[in-house]
């Protein structure tokens, strides 16, 4: 029995360099953005989150071009395009849309360019498939240490900016009553939402980056009642789709006859199923509640 | 419904405020414009403790922007506010703020406690450790205005009276002396705002808060009001409510006929839509008597 589910587990795969990066990295990852996405989703900037990752973009296929790090490209524009967002008036929520469709668009317009000119002056291939969709099993061992670094500083910066950041979530007007800057903390969360899109652009790809940001915190801001239960749920949540998902692309070698099926096909299909399961969760806590209280006048009435 | 109330009266703990300063928010002179605009000018009022006011005028009158400069957020050239003898920035422990209505979304992951957690030390940097004495700050909020039954509940599930009170408790958790509220009977039915005027008349009573409200309609707080400010093209002018609830002095504030009846032992104020404006400015209603001439 343990020698047959030793065989399916193929428990070797943990003796792979490649495989270990991809874990760390992507563990990372899916981290930093459940912590920051239940903020993130709190305070109505899933499109925003989204637009980051897209504009992000630029900067992967820019690394390629000028032979430097990936994730200080991505980092780098994800990093301009926050503050751009910040600066360019996101104040309503109108203006927040308006902003982040001019962001997104300059974003993937630099995309574009770098791109063509990865294929048209380098020999470099595959550049586009790498940055929109990401390539977790290519990355180098010299890629651990700085993606963990962003992590840490990124949790940090959450950790510190925790309970300002819930207050402004709740009515920017009452945080700025008690002394708290709405401006610099939204700043910093938009900085701190670009470091965990880069490390998400960097395992997912840029295009999925959004699903690691939004996906689990959407599915644990579903069914849970307290912040801090969100934001562990999410990481669980996370760091399951992002395992499992290597995992499941490392085995699917052995599935598929030598032709292994992507990562981040793997990653948000997990991510997708978790978000399709909290639906009815939320449903039946939603039943126990208008039990429990009956005479309540529920969702805001 | 409040008699088990166990939140502390108000003691400000880290504050140098002067003991012997009589008022606990003293307005003088306040002008304020916004974009060229003057919007109040020389106002001037103050409040004592346990004092509840009313804060009337109609729309546009300038209510929410003397709220907002009374709490430091909306600078004002000209006059002073002294809040227990402290300036608004310096006496943020000392007031608590009820701002216009929170939309609380019904998927919001938060409970009215952790709402009331965030009253106490939400503006504080890091996280937060476990605290008996946070714990006990925030049952006594609850406690204060009766929202214990529903303080593990989610906040956006909740009705908008419940929303109102949770909202209260986080204004109250770190013991005010001041507490503004910016209209926080609109939208709630008859009985939520009755039953919230009965809980602002309480905190007056019981825990000798002082107590600024805004609202558009004053009935339900007409029991336990014993104080009105009212503003009107940018100006303000005070009196007890016995001196400012009269037809005539409020068909002239509200530009608008205003019938103020007796009814079962409680006064009441309505619109007088049945009145005409008379060539002279005086309101005619429909008894022939005059309410009042054009402000």
């Amino acid at each position: 029995m343990l020698t047959w589910l030793a065989h399916i587990l193929h428990w070797s795969f943990l003796d792979s360099g490649s495989v270990q990066t991809a874990l760390l990295v992507g563990g990372s990852a899916a981290v930093v953005c459940a912590v920051i996405g239940v903020f993130t989703i709190l305070r109505g900037y899933a499109f925003a989150g989204h637009a980051l990752g897209d504009v992000s973009s630029a900067g992967g296929s820019a690394s390629f071009l000028l032979g430097i790090s990936p994730l200080a490209g991505f980092l780098g524009i994800a990093g301009i395009a926050a503050v751009s967002l910040e600066f360019l008036g996101v104040r309503r929520a109108r203006e927040q849309d308006v902003a982040t469709g001019i962001v997104l668009g300059a974003g993937i317009g630099l995309s574009a360019l770098f791109l063509y000119l990865d294929t048209t002056t380098t020999n470099t291939t595959g550049t586009a498939v790498t940055v929109m969709f990401g390539s977790m099993f290519t990355f180098p061992a010299s890629l651990r240490l700085p993606a963990m670094m962003t992590a840490a500083a990124a949790l940090v910066m959450m950790a510190i900016l925790y309970r300002p950041l819930l207050l402004s979530m709740v009515d920017p007007e009452l945080a700025t009553t008690r002394g708290i800057s709405t401006r610099w903390v939204g700043l910093l969360h938009l900085l701190t939402l670009a470091a965990a899109v880069a490390l998400a652009a960097l395992s997912v790809g840029a295009v999925l980056a959004s699903a690691l940001v939004i996906g689990p915190a959407g599915a644990a801001v579903r069914i849970s009642r307290r912040p801090g239960v969100a934001i562990l749920l999410a990481m669980l949540l996370g760091l399951t789709a992002v395992w499992c998902g290597i995992w499941m692309a490392y085995e699917s070698y052995y599935w598929f006859a030598g032709r292994a099926w992507p990562v981040s096909f793997f990653v948000v299909t997990i991510i997708f199923l978790s978000y399709l399961t909290s639906v009815p969760l939320q449903y039946v806590r939603r039943r126990r509640f208008v039990r429990a209280m009956p005479m309540a006048a529920y969702a805001g009435g | 419904m409040h008699e088990h109330t166990t939140l502390p009266p108000p003691v400000p703990s880290d504050h140098h405020a002067d003991a012997n300063c009589a008022s606990v928010l003293a307005v003088e002179d306040l002008t304020v414009s916004i974009g060229g605009r003057m919007l109040l000018q020389g106002v001037t009022f103050a409040l004592q403790p346990g004092q509840l006011c009313g804060l009337i005028g109609e729309n546009g009158a300038g209510k929410t922007t003397l709220l907002r400069s009374l709490i430091g957020v909306q600078p004002s050239p000209h006059g002073q506010v002294s809040i227990s003898g402290l300036s608004p920035r310096k006496s943020r422990d000392l007031v608590g703020y009820v701002p216009q209505k929170i939309n609380f979304a019904p998927d919001l992951p938060m409970r009215v406690y952790d709402l009331v957690q965030l009253g106490c030390d939400g503006h504080r940097l890091g996280p937060r450790w476990f605290s008996r004495r946070l714990h006990q700050q925030v049952m006594a909020a609850l406690d204060a205005v009766g929202a214990q039954d529903f303080a593990y509940q989610r906040i956006g599930e909740l009705s908008g009276g419940q929303q109102q009170r949770a909202v209260i408790a986080h204004a109250l958790a770190r013991r005010p002396r001041l507490l503004l509220l910016d209209e926080p009977l609109a939208n709630l039915d008859f009985r939520s705002a009755n039953e919230l005027a009965g809980l602002l008349g309480h905190l007056t009573r019981v825990h000798g808060i002082a107590v600024l409200v805004t609202a558009h309609d004053m009935n339900p707080l007409l029991p336990v009001m014993d104080h009105i400010v009212y503003l009107a093209k940018g100006r303000a002018a005070s009196g007890s409510v016995r001196e400012v609830v009269q037809s005539a002095t409020l068909s002239i504030l509200y530009g608008y006929p205003v019938a103020v009846i007796e009814h079962g032992g409680r006064v009441l104020v309505l619109p007088h839509a049945d009145a005409q404006a008379g060539e002279d400015g005086c309101y005619l209603m429909p008894n022939g008597s005059a309410s009042g001439g054009q402000a």
